[in-house]
């Protein structure tokens, strides 16, 4: 095995310039891969990270039918506190789940006297919502960092619109579930950036002021964010919590409940697998540029040979001992292409990330890029471009091994 | 016992509709360790015969058999196997590997044909880097150095595995003619030593003279046998 590899190794470097460009070629292929899948995946997490970390957390539970009407926050279905209890005993059972916030979504007016706007906003426990959205703090542009009782805290739009600083009285105005409608003055306590995506615009207030504007008895909640310990858990809890909460019915026998991921609420989900799917192409366009490379390489190889093969072949070589010299020089190409490119593609990516390039994603302005790459993506990467290269020398090397040594011995 | 038997071997070549008889009916017998050339003119057959004997091609018609095995009876894999294990190839190019040096090209059929275990293959490599004289060249490669030094690796290739014989066709079309016979003394040094069958066909008429038997090859049928020293038609 070893001799078949130094035998490979002098031919790679007997045709040294044919090696080099071969290999170059698929290293630059491998280095695209690499970036793309670095700066793509880095942006694809960090736009995710901002929506669930910000706005919607990873998953979220409703009264069934809610998300369907979620634009016109319908307080009628919310849910009731005995449903409400429920839910949390189920999400004190689960592990898995970090942090829970419920919340009381409804629209409103929104004056301040000289002016009146609509206004959605959603009425939190400060700490549970904190909790479930890191990030949230971190958008809260002016005021003190946090969701007090009789304060509000106001979309940047409607606060530069309206020309509204923290501390200043508006009124905020609703109507409840039973048509009754009733206000409540409250202070400016905060102006909260833009997030780009359902709930982005949102105003927050305490929930026991929500209540109270909403004239609720006991509190009926409109949504539920969890927050979960392992990003990468996502599907197996929201199979689970499907699962338990398929157990659940109302009166008339159907689920009493819906659970969504980030991914089933937010449009950001279709550009996310839209990212995927041109990183599936990315790879594809790499195995057809080391499979045709390998091949025209390969080919021109066991051609140039043929003399030797006829050669090896009428003095006793197996037919399997030449086809794996071939074999094994299109893998070594391979192997070549596969260090260089992750070599490259991995100074590059550190580059980029040293550089902090910042972008701008909606309403959202620098964000700083910081592109990494899974061990799991070069092994991934690797693996197939020396598998590629192998199946792409696997027709050459059988040409090879099967030559009639009479007919290669006369070839000129 | 004879090595090689040919009894009513014929060969013919389909080229499109018509048939090329190369080989009509040929009839000899060869012994262990003799040294023989094949001659005759351009056409007439000695590479068709020896690559029958070589186990590359397969007769028409007739039997041939080489060291007690049927040549026509083996397939790709018994073909290598037995050309691997019994005879040695010297081609009229030479034919080395040139990515391999010279110990390397000797040492290939040890190594890739045969899994010979170092210490030995290193003691047979050696030892016949020595007979053909190219021990202080073992490190070079095929194209740093001459023909005719080339051609002496290339005996020491077909010969470093023991066969029981050689075939060499046109070893020396492409040297001068000094060296040449300086080959063919070498390929009957080696034979003296080795006990090994030589055959090599040439039309050189100046070398022929070296071999023991000369069978005359025309229009694909053996015209004559000659023993050195004397002439024996039969
Ligand atoms: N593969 C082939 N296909 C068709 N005809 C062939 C083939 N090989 C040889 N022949 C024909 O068979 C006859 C004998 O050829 P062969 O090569 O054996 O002659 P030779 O004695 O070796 O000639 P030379 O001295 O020129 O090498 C020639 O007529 C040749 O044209
Ligand atoms: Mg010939």
């Amino acid at each position: 095995m070893g001799n078949l590899f130094k035998i490979a190794l002098r031919n790679l470097r007997r045709y040294r310039r044919r090696t080099v460009l071969t290999a170059s070629l698929i290293a630059i292929g491998v280095l695209f891969v690499l970036v793309f899948v670095a700066v793509s995946g880095s942006f694809k997490n960090m736009i995710i990270g901002q929506i669930t970390d910000s706005m919607l957390g990873h998953i979220q539970v409703h009264r069934k039918g809610y998300v369907a009407s979620i634009d016109n926050l319908p307080l009628t279905l919310n849910m009731k506190p005995e449903a409400m209890a429920k839910l949390e005993k189920t999400f004190q059972g689960m592990p898995e789940i970090a942090a829970y916030s419920p919340r009381i979504k409804f629209g409103g007016m929104f004056s301040s006297f000289t002016e009146t706007t609509n206004i959605r906003l959603n009425g939190v426990y400060p700490e549970k919502e904190l909790k479930t959205l890191p990030l949230l703090a971190s958008r809260i542009v002016e005021g003190e960092k946090a969701i007090r009782k009789g304060e509000v805290i106001i979309p940047e739009l409607i606060a530069r619109g309206m020309k509204l600083n923290v501390g200043d009285t508006i009124v905020i105005i609703a109507t409840n579930k039973d048509g009754s409608v009733n206000g409540k003055q409250l202070r400016v306590g905060g102006v909260l950036e833009s997030a780009t995506g359902p709930g982005g615009r949102d105003g927050y207030l305490h929930i026991e002021d929500a209540v109270e504007i909403l004239r609720m008895d006991a509190i009926e909640i409109s949504e539920i964010a969890l927050r979960l310990k392992d990003f990468g858990e996502l599907n197996a809890v929201n199979d689970t919590l499907n699962a338990v909460l398929l157990g659940e019915v109302n009166k008339q026998g159907k689920p009493a409940f819906e659970v969504h991921t980030w991914e089933g609420l937010s449009p950001f989900f279709n550009i996310a697998r839209m990212i995927d799917i041109m990183t599936f192409f990315i790879k594809l366009m790499l195995i057809a540029i080391v499979l045709v490379s390998i091949m025209n390489v390969m080919i021109m190889a066991v051609y140039e040979r043929i003399r030797e093969i006829g050669t090896i072949s009428a003095i006793g070589t197996m037919p399997g001992k030449i086809l794996s010299m071939f074999l094994i020089e299109g893998f070594c190409l391979g192997v070549f292409g596969a260090i260089v490119g992750n070599a490259a593609g991995l100074i590059i990516i550190f580059i980029l990330k040293a550089v902090k390039v910042t972008f701008e994603f909606g309403r959202q302005t620098g964000l700083v890029l910081s592109p990494t790459i899974d061990v799991s993506d070069l092994f991934v990467v690797s693996l197939i471009v020396i598998g590629v290269a192998i199946i792409g020398s696997l027709q050459p090397a059988f040409k090879a091994s099967r030559m009639e040594p009479i007919k290669a011995l006369r070839h000129v | 016992m004879e090595l090689i038997k040919a009894e009513n071997v014929s060969k013919e070549y389909q080229v499109g509709e018509v048939a090329i008889r190369a080989l009509n009916d040929v009839n000899f017998a060869i012994e262990p360790a003799s040294f023989i050339s094949f001659v005759g003119p351009s056409g007439s057959g000695k590479t068709t015969l020896l690559n029958l004997i070589g186990c590359l091609d397969k007769p028409t018609e007739g039997r041939l058999t080489v060291a007690d095995t049927d040549v026509a009876g083996l397939d790709r894999r018994q073909g290598a196997a037995f050309r691997g294990e019994h005879i040695g190839f010297i081609f009229q190019d030479f034919n080395l590997m040139p990515v391999l040096t010279v110990y390397e090209n000797i040492e290939y059929p040890l190594l890739m044909v045969q899994n010979v275990a170092a210490a030995e293959r290193e003691e047979r490599v050696r030892k016949l880097l020595d007979a053909v004289g190219m021990l202080d060249q073992k490190d070079k490669y095929p194209d740093q150095i001459s023909g005719g030094q080339k051609q002496r690796v290339a005996v020491a290739r077909a010969l470093v595995t023991n066969p029981k014989l050689v075939l060499a066709d046109e070893p020396t079309a492409n040297l001068d003619s000094k060296t040449a016979y300086m080959i063919i003394d070498l390929m009957k040094k080696m034979r003296d030593e080795f006990k090994t069958t030589f055959i090599f066909s040439t039309h050189d008429q100046k070398i022929v003279g070296e071999a023991e038997i000369i069978y005359t090859l025309v229009d694909g049928a053996i015209a004559g046998r000659q023993v050195k020293g004397g002439n024996d038609n039969g």
